[in-house]
């Protein structure tokens, strides 16, 4: 992470800031290892610049790069490397051998790099010998019975109301209460003065996500200068969890894109977020995305309005990882402010798998361990460059992200967890083995 | 081991080393565990097809149908199994035991299979013949070949090009338009070839 994140962003460093990753992808042949040849790095690099060259000497036509670089990485990633450079005739075996394609289903059987990136790495256990099993049942009994609950008869017993405060569920709901008090009564008595009122809402909202990172001892750093309000910009940030959210919340009043829920979250969604101008959307509605796509671009254009957060993955990824951006937020014409966070492994393993556990649970799970510690780092604001398309630009920003927070980079769509890879690539591997058997058919 | 349970033994471990004929160390199961577990989401005891096509790599694959066939439902002793047949180990043990495998291959492998130079599992072979052997009859004829040829390259091909082609590669190599291979006539035609088939399963 010793690269400086700025505005340069020749192909080599691009081509270098892949080389500090793992290479998770399966070449046509042969084994996977878990460090590349560094070659193989300079290769994807040196195959990148010379396309964006070419682009830029207006050589390839800009829709077919558009279409080709629909999915940036994927053909350097996958590279085959069955064709030779001299096409040789044609025999029976060459026809029959399928062994590369096999070789790189069963790879991807053994070890996909998609997978990875939604795995939940829980801590060593630490707590394995005699000496430190008596002391982490001690943790226990405080994490779980002193700092979480606020049972009624648990302050009696002690009839000291100075431990409810610092238990975490009563922190939280006492939030919840005066946030309530203050929230409701502005929300719906004040209606002349909408400027006010939307001053006091956003405060109250800052102030209870303030609540929500005091319930778990949450112990953020923030670095850079902080989000001002001003229209025609847009801020992105890599996605762990919804506590993202919240943590971002703390420092200035966004206005977030976010799924709908079901649930209390849902309810909290329509009546309070609303009031900082969230906009929501609904993965599964094909037509959506035209309908978010506009309302952002009147979002961005309005003066008084939030600034506003998008987590371009779409979908929670495991802070290891960062999967590819999409590029809805890059192609609004305004400036671009990259948020990278990253949370410390040691004290909580904050990646919400939604598959797995409900943000309730995951919250409980917060609110049981000894703290929340995480960095997020405001980066400057990225502007599109000229003759540079809006995925192109989104891969750029995501390199930054990634650098950042010591994030490797993977060329999947994160919406793979829903959808099933669109035929677009397999028809792309079906043309490149057409094309060789052509080539050395018409060798005699 | 019909239900998974989180934690291997060294008995399930020995056992599906034994299976599998030592294709892997042991190391390499416990690793292969993790991933079997982390693709059966639902904790069945096996993987669906459904389950192996949420693997990206995998379902843009052209051949994942085909292999899905020899895939779906299988435990983890067989999983294990048929991922031997890319294991770099190269097994020297010629012997082959029928009731292992779910594939069907003729019992005079055991008088042929000295003749070629098997430099690679048994098994390496029986999947690459079972997946041109769409209707498993032991034999695959010009249409098998036809049918692979058209899932490995799409509409890039014209159909007329690709039975063209395959025919004249046939009668290059000595065969007609309707005579069919058996397993030996793959290893044959393709003993030759530097054949790469191996994959190396990630040790956590």
């Amino acid at each position: 992470m010793n690269q400086r994140v700025g505005t340069d962003s020749s192909p080599l460093r691009f081509a270098a800031c892949e080389s500090a990753s793992i290479p998770l992808f399966a070449t046509f042949i042969g084994a996977r290892r878990r460090a590349p040849p560094a070659r193989t790095h300079r290769q994807i690099g040196s195959q990148l610049v010379g396309r964006r060259i070419l682009a830029a000497m207006g050589g390839l036509d800009s829709s077919s790069m558009e279409t080709d670089l629909d999915r940036p990485n994927i053909e350097e990633y996958l590279t085959t490397e069955t064709i030779r450079e001299v096409p040789k005739k044609l025999h029976l075996s060459d026809l029959l051998d399928i062994s590369p394609t096999l070789t790189e289903a069963a790879g991807a059987i053994v070890d996909d790099s998609f997978t990875r990136c939604f795995k939940s790495n829980s801590p060593e256990p630490w707590n394995w010998n005699i000496y430190l099993f008596p002391l982490w049942c001690l943790g226990v009994v405080v994490r779980y019975g002193i700092l979480f609950p606020a049972s009624f008869s648990w302050l009696v017993s002690l009839s000291n109301l100075i431990s409810c405060m610092f238990c975490r569920v009563g922190v939280l709901a006492l939030g919840w209460i005066v946030f309530f008090a203050a929230f409701l009564p502005v929300h719906f008595l004040i209606r002349g003065h909408d400027k006010w009122r939307r001053k006091i809402e956003r405060k109250l909202v800052e102030m209870m996500c303030s609540v929500f990172v005091a319930s778990w001892t949450g112990v953020i750093k923030y670095h850079g200068p902080r989000p001002s309000r001003r229209p025609q910009q847009v801020f992105v940030a890599n996605h762990t969890s919804m506590i993202d959210f919240i943590i971002l919340e703390q420092m200035t009043a966004f206005a977030v894109i976010m799924q709908k829920h079901p649930g209390w979250v849902g309810f909290i969604q329509k009546t309070i977020l609303e009031s900082v101008g969230c906009i929501w959307f609904n993965r599964t509605e094909s037509k959506d995305r035209e309908v978010v796509a506009t309302k952002i671009r009147e979002h961005t254009q309005g003066v008084d309005n939030n600034p506003l957060l998008i987590f371009p993955e779409g979908t929670c990824v495991n802070n290891h990882y960062t999967v590819m951006f999409k590029k809805g937020a890059f192609e609004l014409g305004c400036a671009v402010c990259p948020v990278a966070i990253k949370y410390n492994k040691i004290f909580v393993d904050a990646f919400w798998n939604s598959k797995k556990q409900s943000f309730t649970t995951h919250l409980a799970q917060l609110m049981t361990s000894w703290a929340v510690v995480c960095d997020v780092w405001y980066l400057e604001p990225q502007y599109i460059r000229p003759g540079e398309i809006p995925i192109e630009f989104a891969e750029r920003v995501r390199d930054m992200i990634s650098v950042r927070a010591g994030l490797k980079k993977v060329p999947w769509d994160g919406y793979l967890k829903y959808f099933r890879p669109s035929p677009k690539l397999t028809e792309r591997k079906q043309q490149i083995f057409a094309e060789s058997v052509l080539k050395r058919l018409e060798e005699k | 081991m019909g239900n998974t349970s989180s934690m291997l033994t060294q008995y399930d471990i020995e056992e599906v080393q034994e299976h599998c004929n030592h294709a892997f160390s042991q190391q390499e199961i416990v690793s292969l565990y993790h991933r079997f577990c982390q693709l059966d989401r639902n904790s069945s005891g096996f993987i669906t097809g459904d389950e192996f096509l949420s693997v990206p790599e995998f379902a843009v694959n052209p051949l994942s149908q085909r292999l899905l066939r020899m895939l779906d439902g299988l435990n983890f002793k067989e999983f294990v199994a048929f991922l031997s047949a890319f294991s770099p180990r190269i097994s020297l043990q010629q012997k082959i035991e029928c009731d292992h495998y779910v594939f069907i291959f003729p019992i005079f492998f055991f008088f042929i299979l000295p003749l070629f130079a098997v430099e690679h599992h048994i098994l390496f072979w029986v999947v690459l013949f079972k997946v041109y052997d769409f209707n498993s009859n032991g034999k695959v004829t010009f249409d098998d070949i036809l049918s692979v040829l058209r899932d490995l390259t799409g509409s890039f091909i014209s159909e007329q090009q690709r039975q063209e082609v395959i025919t004249r590669v046939l009668e290059e190599a000595g065969y007609r338009r309707d005579s069919s291979l058996v397993l030996s006539d793959f290893m044959r035609i393709l003993g030759s070839s530097q054949l790469k088939m191996e994959v190396e399963v990630p040790i956590d």
